[in-house]
Order: structure tokens, then sequence, then C-alpha cells
């Protein structure tokens, strides 16, 4: 499984260690290179590509190695984006919408309590429908949006992955914390399933079925 | 590796993100007086005096690599120009230079300086990057300090470098940044922490956590309300965006920061042994390069130089504020990135990050660490901003630079490095031999200008051998008034609390005073999961940290971990400096052997009036002498550190602020102690003993506003005991919790730890101390721990052997705290004093 590390990635290494943890095979990616190595799915993680200059994701969406990305994920390849990583899948148009800033302006770093509503994408298939987790949330433009007809197809659709529960920690539109594409290969999750992978250093090991998930699909594919 | 203490030279890497409070040498020298800011240039008129005309600007053709600069019409002030003029008056005065230093520098040269060199010993030789004033105290941290097998490089390195076992180092500095905080509050934080995390990267460490120790003014004040806020999206903006976890630090608010905020930044680097990197030019002909951002116009004015003494509500005062550094923390991610692969590709002899007094300080630093000679061609050094004076280029702060040796024939690979990773580096110069005269000096330092030399110095004369001060001080006349427990106006005299009503009404108004009440506000502002080695964060009572990933996934005997913790209590340090740091690093220390972790090391960031105030430098030389005699006596020692002068406003100096960084090691992370309660059936215990002592206590502070009496008695081989009892017991896992008590006493502790367990607890108060001093005595050496069912007889056993007093005080269990025939709290209650606080404040 790919991870890609693009100038300014920051939990690419954390992104690698649940794949580990989950029983994948790790492959460090370069955003300089087209080449994926034969991967049979990509993590864009956490950070901030090109420190976020410009817009979140916007000048990432350019890098070299999406030029490989973007056509494997429309030929059905699994693509996770977390955090930045959702960012980048927008702005290159893999998913809907956009992320706007915090409703609060600040950063926000907490436990977020999820409801796991699809489980029919390659990333969630070991969840149960409706199941609860509590993975780390951490951003500062998490607020997911998108144009009422967007988001009407989203909900007919059930290409809402995740939800926030609580009180909305970001101002997401419809408490929106993950968004899968019409094939359901492609999700972008704004918290951040792979820093709950292990008792240790993270709130849950909630996360990490995330990584088994998909690498359970790709044995039995 | 051997242990390297020069007292000397302490400290001797000047500065991190930039400078803080600058020269008022530059006062004393023109005033007399330093008492204000009435005979103080502008930066405006500085600059035109530094580098105008009279003193020469940099001129002539442009030559192919660099773009000819402002004022290029005048003069280029060369060393042949200085020599052969050796009567044109300099702006010595103006730039913080004495006149007995001025000649001091003449003398070393045997001519008068360049323009460019005048600058160079201006910003080299100011309190910032010399610590002359400090120096002659700062030298116990060395002459005390004691046998350490533990630490691998001490004082007067870029920081000093620990061993934590299994062939891993721990570096770690914490340095202060308060007043560009305060003129610019986003900025001025966020390059503070650029500037510390630079410093570790020096070491050759991967930076992996920063902590943050902040003090503001009343919280209710509306300047806090522009200063906190920026300070706090300034350290997340930055901190964030490099991908380090913020684990700990502190946020404290007292009227005395009022327009001196406090920002000190720590920060935590881990590397192998054998990878240890040191700031040192050797090989004559080994290459010298610059890399990471151009050079720009940052912080020329804050460089020591250009500001003002002291803040002063005038508009004139305001004019006078030195420009605040910008930082780009992508670049220095970048930056961290392309090192550490340069480092483990072995193509680096030496490194040195740019702060303070910038290039003056890297290639004069370097150059007298090593061989003694390097010759630099300025004119290569990539510009910002190409109008810049060559005085300008060598005192820049600008930020994200490194610099760096590397051996001729690895150039070609060190620079596909960088462009790997898109950081921009050039050759700028190399490394010389000296003659045996040449050493003798100290060394010699070449800077060319288009092949014209407009720098000739012997590089230890800048970098070492700075002006040292005795400067007078005095005990406060008025510190016998305020320690003097008066009947009437004294700590004994407030009014206490006696029912069980009133207790209880105490402790909820104590939780949600500023200081006590939850900082979730500001801490869930910084990312602490990045990484993914984040054991305990805020509010635990450290950070604490896996630095051995491996041994954890093979199962092996556990994987080592780190904690550090800052502490600090300036009204402790108002009422008796001495005893006031002791009880910082006290503190500290406990709060690390709180998380089981074995205290091994000291960072100090020493945060005082001006010097030239003999009470202020009374209180400094015996904040310093209290904290060497501390770290003797606990064994640990000091490796670093910064002082920070001139935090005050007119004549009014904050209280004195030393805070005090502590590093611990723990053999198994996964034995780290939480401070919460999180399981019913636990025995609730307190260990240490409790006295009546309320001096300077938050309860008088924040109930009563009073500042008098004493600070809690120190008793450091009590603190040693108790440490040796909470480490040895997080081994054998026997405490399924252990919480420090500091501000706000055993209430507050055990408040603080239902809260964040979620758990309750039924407790009796010995009958032998009256319940309000049970409750809210200060009294240091103390812990509140949660025993876990069956090791009650075993613990015991550790605290008697160790001579510490154990006291039973009841179980965990409910939904309230609860003192049996007193009062009952519920642990909602206790949540909504606690945290309505600060965003009914900021939000």
């Amino acid at each position: 499984m790919g991870v890609v590390s693009f100038p300014g990635s920051l939990d690419d290494r954390d992104a690698v260690r649940a794949v580990r943890l989950a029983g994948g095979e790790p492959v460090a990616l370069w955003h300089a290179d087209r080449d994926l190595a034969r991967v049979d799915a990509v993590v864009l993680p956490g950070g901030f590509s090109y420190g976020d200059y410009l817009r979140c994701g916007a000048i990432a969406r350019f890098a070299p190695v999406m030029e490989s990305i973007v056509p494997a994920a429309r030929d059905g390849m699994p693509v996770l984006g977390i955090c930045n990583g959702l960012q980048i899948l927008c702005e290159s148009h893999l998913l809907p919408g956009a992320l706007t800033r915090n409703a609060g302006l600040h950063f926000v770093c907490r436990d977020q309590r999820l409801r796991i509503e699809n489980t029919a994408t390659p990333w969630t298939g070991t969840y149960d429908t409706g199941q609860e987790i509590v993975v780390p949330l951490k951003s500062g433009e998490g607020g997911y949006t998108a144009d009422a007809e967007t988001l009407r197809r989203l909900e007919d659709e059930g290409r809402v992955v995740a939800r926030y529960m609580g009180t909305n920690p970001n101002g997401s539109v419809k408490d929106i914390a993950g968004i899968c594409n019409e094939g359901g290969n492609v999700v972008g999750l704004m918290p951040h399933p792979e820093h709950a992978v292990d008792d240790l250093t993270g709130p849950t090991t909630d996360g990490l079925a995330f990584f088994a998930s998909v690498v359970s699909s790709l044995v039995s594919a | 590796m051997t242990v390297r203490n020069e007292p000397d030279v302490y400290w001797g890497a000047a500065g991190a993100g930039g400078t803080e409070r600058p020269a008022v040498e530059l006062a004393s020298a023109t005033s007399g007086a330093g008492s204000g800011a009435t005979t103080e240039t502008t930066p405006g008129a500085t600059t035109e005096a530094a580098s105008g005309a009279t003193t020469g600007r940099p001129g002539g053709p442009a030559g192919g690599r660099a773009t000819q600069p402002r004022g290029a019409s005048t003069t280029l002030d060369t060393v042949r120009r200085a020599a052969e003029t050796p009567d044109e008056p300099q702006p010595h005065a103006e730039l913080g230079l004495a006149d007995d230093e001025y000649a001091r520098i003449r003398e070393i040269l045997g001519r008068r300086p360049s323009s460019s060199e005048l600058a160079m010993y201006s910003v080299m030789w100011s309190e910032h990057c010399s610590y002359k004033s400090s120096k002659v105290h700062l030298r116990q941290f060395g002459e005390k300090a004691p046998e350490s097998d533990a630490l691998l490089v001490g004082i007067g390195e870029n920081a000093g470098v620990v061993d934590v076992g299994r062939g891993y180092a721990v570096t770690f500095k914490i340095e202060s940044h308060n007043h560009p905080s305060y003129v610019e509050p986003y900025h001025g934080a966020a390059t503070g922490v650029g500037g510390i995390v630079r410093d570790i990267l020096a070491m050759g460490a991967r930076p992996v956590a920063v902590m943050d120790a902040l003090r503001f003014g009343p919280a209710t004040a509306s300047d806090t309300r522009r200063v906190l806020p920026g300070v706090v999206a300034g350290i997340a903006g930055y901190g964030n965006c490099l991908g380090l976890p913020n684990i700990g630090g502190e946020v404290v608010f007292d009227a005395c920061y009022a327009a001196n905020p406090l920002v000190n930044a720590l920060c935590v680097g881990v590397m192998r042994h054998e990878d240890v990197k040191l700031a040192r030019a050797h090989g004559a002909g080994n290459k010298v390069i610059l890399l990471g951002a151009g050079t720009g116009p940052d912080g020329i004015g804050g460089a020591s130089v250009l500001a003002s003494a002291s803040f002063d509500s005038d508009a004139e005062g305001s004019a006078k504020r030195p420009s605040v550094q910008v930082g780009d923390p992508f670049l220095e991610k970048l930056l961290v990135e392309c090192c550490l692969e340069l480092f483990a590709a072995g193509l680096v002899v030496g490194v040195q990050d740019l702060g303070a007094a910038g290039l003056s300080c890297a290639t004069s630093e370097m150059a007298s660490a090593g061989t003694g000679g390097m010759r630099i061609e300025l004119d290569v050094v990539p510009l910002r901003d190409s109008t810049l004076a060559t005085e300008e280029i060598l005192m820049s702060e600008s930020q994200e630079r490194m610099m760096a040796v590397v051996e001729p024939d690895r150039v070609d690979e060190f620079l596909a490095v960088c462009a790997k990773w898109d950081v921009p580096a050039t050759v700028v110069g190399e490394v010389t031999e000296v003659s045996p005269e040449e050493a003798e000096r100290g060394g010699r330092l070449v800077i060319t200008w288009q092949d014209e030399v407009i720098v000739d110095v012997p590089p230890r004369t800048l970098a070492e051998e700075g002006p040292v001060y005795e400067r007078p001080y005095a005990r406060p006349a008025s510190l016998d008034t305020l320690q003097a427990d008066d009947p009437l106006y004294g700590p004994s005299a407030l009014p206490r609390p006696r029912t069980g009503a009133e207790l209880r009404d105490t402790l909820l108004r104590l939780i949600a005073s500023p200081n006590l009440s939850d900082k979730t506000w500001v801490t869930q502002q910084y990312d602490r999961y990045v990484q993914g080695n984040t054991v305990l964060a805020m509010p635990h009572d450290a950070g604490m940290l896996r630095i051995e990933e491996t041994a954890a996934d093979s199962g092996a005997s556990g994987s080592v971990g780190i904690a550090v913790s800052t502490d600090g209590n300036s009204r402790y340090t108002r009422l008796d400096p001495y005893a006031g740091a002791q009880l910082a690093l006290a503190e500290a220390y406990r709060n690390v052997a709180a998380t089981g972790a074995r205290p091994l090391a000291v960072t100090d960031c020493l945060n005082f009036g001006s010097p030239e105030d003999p009470e202020v430098m009374w209180q400094f030389a015996e904040a310093v002498r209290g904290l060497a005699d501390g770290c003797q006596e606990l064994g640990i020692p000091v490796t670093g550190g910064n002082v920070s002068f001139y935090n005050q406003t007119g004549e009014t100096p904050i209280h004195p602020t030393p805070i005090v960084g502590v590093l611990g090691v723990i053999g198994d992370v996964r034995r780290g102690l939480s401070h919460g309660f999180a399981k019913s059936g636990a025995t609730v215990a307190l260990l240490g003993e409790t006295h009546d002592e309320f001096g300077g206590s938050e309860w008088a502070h924040a109930v009563h506003g009073h500042l008098g009496g004493r600070p809690p008695r120190v008793d450091l081989a009590a603190e040693r005991a108790l440490a040796s009892v909470l480490v040895a017991a997080a081994g054998e896992e026997l405490l399924a919790a252990a919480h420090d008590l500091s501000d706000g006493g055993l209430a507050d502790a055990l408040a603080e730890a239902c809260l964040h367990g979620g758990v309750g607890c039924r407790l009796v108060l010995p009958e032998r101390l009256d319940p309000f001093v049970a409750l809210f005595s200060e009294s240091a050496g103390r812990a509140v721990v949660a025993i876990r069912p069956g090791a009650e007889v075993r613990f015991a056993v550790l605290c008697a052997a160790r001579g510490v007093p154990l006291t039973k005080l009841g179980v965990l269990g409910g939904d309230a705290l609860e003192f049996d025939g007193l009062f009952r709290v519920s642990l909602d209650a206790l949540r909504e004093a606690n945290e309505s606080t600060l965003p009914a404040l900021f939000d």
C-alpha cells in the first residue's frame, strides 16, 4: 500500500505505521515520482503539503505523483485521503466539495466521536454500519462544504462515510467528516484514523479498521 | 564522547529564533542612566548611522553575483579604508557599544573597525549573545554540576545532549521569545518555536516535540485578549505545520506580565549517540554552505542594536520597537528533513543554525570552535532584498537558515540532497588554515564583498571573548516588609474558609480562577498526536514520548521513553528568589517523577528585569545560586538554557521568573503514569508532609489578591525520596495514577485527577490537620496517588524504606469528590467551574 510524501506531509510516517499494524506492506511514494511502484492502494496523508500556501491541497494536486494517482483512482484503485489528503482529493476533483476554515477560526485538536455510515467502501468494510468510533481530529480547515445539489447526491447515494457526533467541531455541513466517490473506492476523511491504532499513543484503536478493511478487501479480491 | 563543561562559553550558541529583549547598554551608554527611552535613537536613525553615508555602504560595480546595493554611490567601508581613516567617527554608542567596549575593539584590531566589523561586534557583544551581565553567575551551573554519567554534551553547545540508554541520546533546550511576542504576538511566538527547533536540529537530532511556558497579564485585561490568542495561534501555526507534537507547558496570568508577556519555547530532539553534531568549522579547505531561506531585512532592528530599552507608553517609544522576524514553517519543515538526510548520509562536518545575530554569529562561532580560520564571500549570499547593505546582511535574523561545513568532494552530493528537498543552498566560503600567530590572536575570519575585504577579525574575540560585567546587586529594601508575616497584613491575617460550605466554595472558586482553570482552549489548538509517539500530553504533569518504537513492536523489554516538564512560580520567586528557583526546579522534577520517569537533566530560561537595576541583579544572582545548588543536591546537571533580561515596563520589572525544564527517562513507556483517576476501587493516598504554608499561594492570589510572606519550605532530600518512590512504584506497576501537588494544593490536584479520569472519590482528611490547610496549603514535596488494589502493602513498604510519609485518604469511586463530614461536590459542578473560564474570556 503506497503512502505519498509531499513536501510538508506530516502524518506520512503515522500512515505507514498504521498500514504495517494492519498487516499491509507500506510503500513510500514520493511526490515528484510518477511511478506508483505497482501498489494496490494509496494513502494521501495529513500535513501541510507545500505549506498549504495558496489553498490547502491546491498545489499538491499538480504534483507528478497525482498524474498517476488520479487515473488509477478513476479506474477503481482504493485511495484514502486523510485531512490534507481529503483536501487534495477535493482539489483534484476525485471528490466533490471543498474545505473551509473551522467555524471557530482556530486549529482544533481533539478526540472526536464519529459514526460510520457507509461500510460498502474498501476502507470501511470491517466496520458495522452505524458504529461509533473515537479518533483524533486535528485541523484548521476542516469545515466540509458543497453546493446543495452535491450534498443532496451525497446523501441520496449514501456517500457520507462518516459523520461527527456531539458538538460539530468545525462547522462541516451536515456534520460530514468523510465522503467517498461514486465508486466508493476513493474515501476522504478529515479525522485521523492512523492516530488511533495503538492504545499507548492514541485515544483508542478504532482507526485501525480503515487500514485492515482495505487489506482484507485486497486479499479477497 | 566526554562531558564538556565550559563555563566561559556557557550557552555559547547565541539565540534561536532571533533576538530577545535587546541591548540596553545602548541606554546606559548614551544616557548613563538606562532609565528610559529619552536619549535613544530610533531604529531609522540608527540604521542610517550604522550603514549610511558616513560609515559607508558597499558600493562599486555590482558584479555578476549580487545586485548593486542601495546607496551604491557611497564608499564601501573596507578594512583597508578603515586602516587609512583611523579618525572617522563611528556610531558605536548608537549600536549599543559602550565607550570602553569600542576602545577594546580598536585595540583588538589595531585600527578602527570597518562598519561591517562594528556591526558584528555590536551584535555579538550584546547582552543577548554575549551573556555579559549573567556570565559570572551562570558559571555556577558548570562549577556545581553534579557528576552525571548521562551527560554527553554539556553547556556551551547549541543544546545539551543526554544519554537515555540503548544507544539513544536526547537533546533539549528552552529559550525565550518574549519581546517579539509582545510586539507581534503571532510571528513573535511562531519564530520562537522555529528558532529553538533549529537549535535542536543543529545537534544532529530529529526534533520530536515542543512545549511552551507562557505568561500573560491579567486574563481579563484587554491587551491579554490581543496577546494570548496571537501567541497561541503563532505557536500552533508554526509547530503544527512543522509536524511537532506540542506535549505540555504552562499558561499563567499575573498583572506583572501585563506589558511583558513571556513566551518560552522548549524543543526536544532524539538521535543515536554517534549522530551528535557540533558547530565546528574543521578542516582547512572544507566548504562553508549556507542553506535555507534567502537573507532579508528581518529582525535587523531587533538584533540587539536598534531597539529601545524598555517599553514606555509614549508614541516615541512605540516607534522604537524592533521589527519582528516572519516565519515560514513550510521551509523549516523542508530544512529539517533535508538536514536529517544530509546528516544520515555523512555529508556534514559541522553545522550551526542561524538565529540571533545571523551570519555574524554563525561564522564567528563556527570558526572559533574549529580551526579558527574562515573566509566568506558575502556577495554570494542569496538575498531577498537586493538593497541590503553588508552590515545588514551580517546582522539579519532571517529565519529558516543553517550553515554547514562540507568536504569539497562531497559538495555535489550535498547540493543534490538540498535540491531534492527544494532547499536553496549556496557555497559561501571555506575553512582556512591559521598561522600560530593568528591562532594566538583568536583565529582569522575574513569576509569579502566583491573581492574587497570588509571584515578581518579574530573570531574568538567575537564569539567567546566578549565583555563580562560584574554588575552591582543589592537585596531589595522592600523585601523584609514583603516577607514579614505581619499579623495584620501577612498571609496569616487573610480570612480563611472554615465550614464545609465555605471550603466547597473556595475549591470551586479556585479551580475556576484563570491560573487553575482548564487550558483546553489553548492546548486544543496544538497538534499533540503528530509523529504518533505521544504517550502523555497536556494536561498531564509532564509530556511523555516513546522514542524507541521497534522494541515495542517486537515485544522486547519495553520501549524507552522520555518525559519533560516545565515549571516556574514567579510569586514564590518574588518572595524569595533562591527558594523560588529551587521550588520551580523541585516542581518540574516532581512532575517528571509523577509520570514514572527518572529525572536526568535540566534546562532553564531565566526571565528577569533590567540587570542594571541592582535589585533585579540580586534576584538574578539569588535565583541562579538557588538553581545551581538545587541541581547539585538533586544530582541533575543543567545542560543549557537562556537568559532574558529587560522584561520590564519603565521602572517596573516583572516578578523574577526562572522557568525550569526537567527531562527524565523511563525504561518502558507502557508503565508511564497518568494523573487521571479512571478506575474505581483504587486507594487514594497522599505522599509527603503538609504544613500551614500560604505565602505566595494561589489561594492568597486568586481569592485575596495578596502576595506576601514566605514561599513553601524547600526540602530537596524529601523531593529525591518522593521521586524515587514514584519511579519505583511505576516500574513495579503498583499505581493506577499519580499527580503532583503544587498550586492550589491537595484540593486542586484531586479535582484535576477526578475530572481528567472521570471517576470521583470519597476521602477522609487527616484529623491532625486543619481542613483548610490540608486542602489548600502548597507545601512542596507532595503527590497524590491511586494505589492499585492489592498493591497497598508493597507500596507502603516502598514509602517506609525511603522515609516518605504516606497518608491514606480513601478510595476511588462515584461521580463526586467527597470529603467525609465536610462537603461533597459533583464532577459535573467541578467541570462546569473548571472549563468555563477561558472560553468565556477568549471566545
